[in-house]
């Protein structure tokens, strides 16, 4: 009964037992792991122990393999998220700003987002091959719409007031759009922005599987094969890291652009 | 309108721009042409039958309505009135039906650079800091100015703030020296105070009779609240279906006290006008 009252009288102490709280449950969970497969509970070749795979990720590191698979992943999801989101901005923006952009493009996007990206993987293989083409186009296709959409609604949903405000004192056409409908629509075409990239990752794992020749979904792959199960687990941790710094240059972006934003000030002084 | 021009015809904003500024920048100033120092302090309003309904509804009744420039008016009544959308037609953001809006020779459409709002929420938008929010719309080197109608609503000091850092206030004071630095000669004032706390509401009408007072513009107020109109207005106005129904001379002495037996007098009267339907 003593210890949480001292908890709460000791400040300092009572700071570090909470940044520590989190990290509890993922050491435990490695702890066991490491037991079980160390102790021969479970086989040692469908659960590499944590250390072998740590093994395997230096090796991979020093011969220098890690860096190629991983800016071979990353450039593939980069020029189709560039590709996707650019389009994605550029439409929305078409739709969002002008009557006539909606009803021309609105319905025909609504149509095409209702297939989903990965149904296009067989027409893409037969379109393009299997090639880095194959690769780029079904990511560009997977991350157009989420920028899209949020565009769209973002400039839809500014706050009519504002608007009319800003036309009162005189300002129309680019300086409008430029110092009012833009950066009010920058919080929502973020969150697409942030969802988009997570759809790259998502459909560039399942692209590299299609016979890749490098990248991490190769690596997977071939380590498959030969029943590497450790390199099978680090390609998935890699994945999981790939995505977890895109997603954080992400919110980076966020803090930095949004901070007139009172949500975002308390995180960034955080 | 340049900065040179508008500069120019602001004595107050002027002197204390001057103030502000290191001396050579003052004399840069003080060289801008004073072209429009001609120009009239206030705007004067004609407005002949003017209608105005949506859908069924008439909101504003052939009305007829004269305002002199640099008076300030203050129209009171009761919601549905007509009293906002008169403000609204005024500023060009809704329009009559038929009728004529005027000022002077010319219709009221061609003078929108001299006229400017403030709404009952400030509309400051919230990714521009104070000072880029005084300057919307605005070209070349407006930032001094800018200060100096900041210095005039008292909030110099917050220039570098985001407006969600702003009370509600100080948020209304930003707006109002957003509009100042127009120069405009119609001030139109939709229930600016409506949203404010007491005490905070007093001050700002300080505040506005000081500006009106320093520049001479012409005001229209909208506003629900008696009182308020009694306190700022030299013409009080009671709308009822459209129409105006009481067209009231205040001449009392600034600053009006507002216990004084004739303030109370004429705050009754415009009372009765308002419930007597």
């Amino acid at each position: 009964m003593k210890a949480p009252g001292l908890l709460h009288n000791n400040r300092p102490l009572r700071s570090a037992a909470w940044a520590v709280l989190p990290w509890i449950v993922p050491v435990l969970v490695l702890l066991l792991w490491h037991y079980v497969s160390t102790h021969g509970l479970v086989s040692a070749r469908l659960f590499p122990p944590p250390t072998a795979v740590l093994q395997t990720l230096a090796e991979l590191f020093s011969s220098g393999e890690l860096w190629r698979h991983i800016s071979v992943s990353f450039g593939r999801a980069a020029a189709g998220f560039a590709l996707g989101a650019g389009l994605g901005l550029i439409l929305g923006l078409l739709s969002g700003l002008s009557k006539t952009g909606e009803r021309l493009l609105d319905t025909s996007l609504q149509m095409l987002r209702a297939v989903p990206p990965l149904a296009l993987v067989p027409l893409a293989i037969m379109w393009f091959g299997i090639d880095e083409t194959t690769r780029v186009f079904l990511i560009a296709f997977a991350t157009l719409f989420p920028v899209y959409l949020n565009t769209y609604h973002g400039i839809r949903s500014l706050d009519s007031g504002l608007i009319e405000m800003a036309r009162n004192y005189g300002l129309q056409g680019w300086p409008l759009i430029r110092d009012v409908i833009l950066p009010g629509a920058v919080p929502s075409i973020l969150v697409g922005i942030r969802y988009a990239l997570s759809v790259a990752w998502i459909v560039l794992i399942v692209a590299e599987t299609i016979s890749a020749s490098a990248g991490v979904g190769y690596l997977a792959m071939t380590a498959r094969e030969f029943l590497q199960t450790e390199v099978v687990v680090l390609s998935i941790l890699l994945y999981a890291a790939l995505g977890k710094s895109t997603d954080s240059a992400a919110r980076w972006l966020e803090r930095r652009w949004l901070k007139w934003h009172p949500s975002y000030q308390r995180e960034a002084l955080a | 309108m340049s900065i040179g021009s508008s500069l120019s015809g602001l004595g107050g904003l002027r002197r204390l721009s001057a103030n502000l500024l290191p001396p050579s920048d003052a004399a840069e100033l003080a060289a801008y042409p004073t072209v429009e120092t001609s120009v009239q302090p206030g705007l004067a309003l004609t407005l002949r039958g003017v209608n105005k309904s949506f859908g069924s509804q008439a909101v504003l009744q052939s009305l007829d309505l004269d305002i002199e420039p640099g008076q300030f008016v203050a129209i009171v009544g009761r919601s549905g009135c007509g009293k906002s959308t008169l403000l609204r037609a005024l500023a060009g953001l809704e329009t009559v039906d038929d009728g004529i809006l005027f000022s002077g020779p010319a219709p009221l459409s061609t003078r929108r650079r001299d006229i400017r709002l403030m709404f009952q929420d400030a509309r400051l938008l919230p990714w521009f800091t104070v000072l880029d929010n005084i300057g919307l719309g605005l070209q070349g080197n407006w930032r001094t100015q800018a200060l100096a109608a900041l210095e005039e609503v008292g909030l110099a000091a917050h220039a570098s703030k985001w407006p969600y850092q702003l009370s509600g206030g100080q948020r209304q004071r930003v707006a109002l020296a957003r509009a100042l630095i127009h120069q405009p000669s119609l001030l139109l004032l939709d229930e600016p105070l409506g949203a404010l706390d007491a005490l905070t509401r007093l001050e700002m009408q300080a505040l506005i009779e000081r500006v009106w007072r320093t520049h001479r513009f012409t005001v229209v107020l909208v506003t629900h609240e008696v009182e308020e109109a009694v306190a700022l207005g030299e013409r009080v106005l009671v709308m009822e279906q459209g129409r105006v129904a009481l067209d009231l001379n205040v001449d009392l002495e600034r600053p009006r006290v507002r216990t004084a037996q004739n303030f109370l007098g004429l705050r009754e009267t415009v009372f009765e006008r308002i419930l007597s339907r």
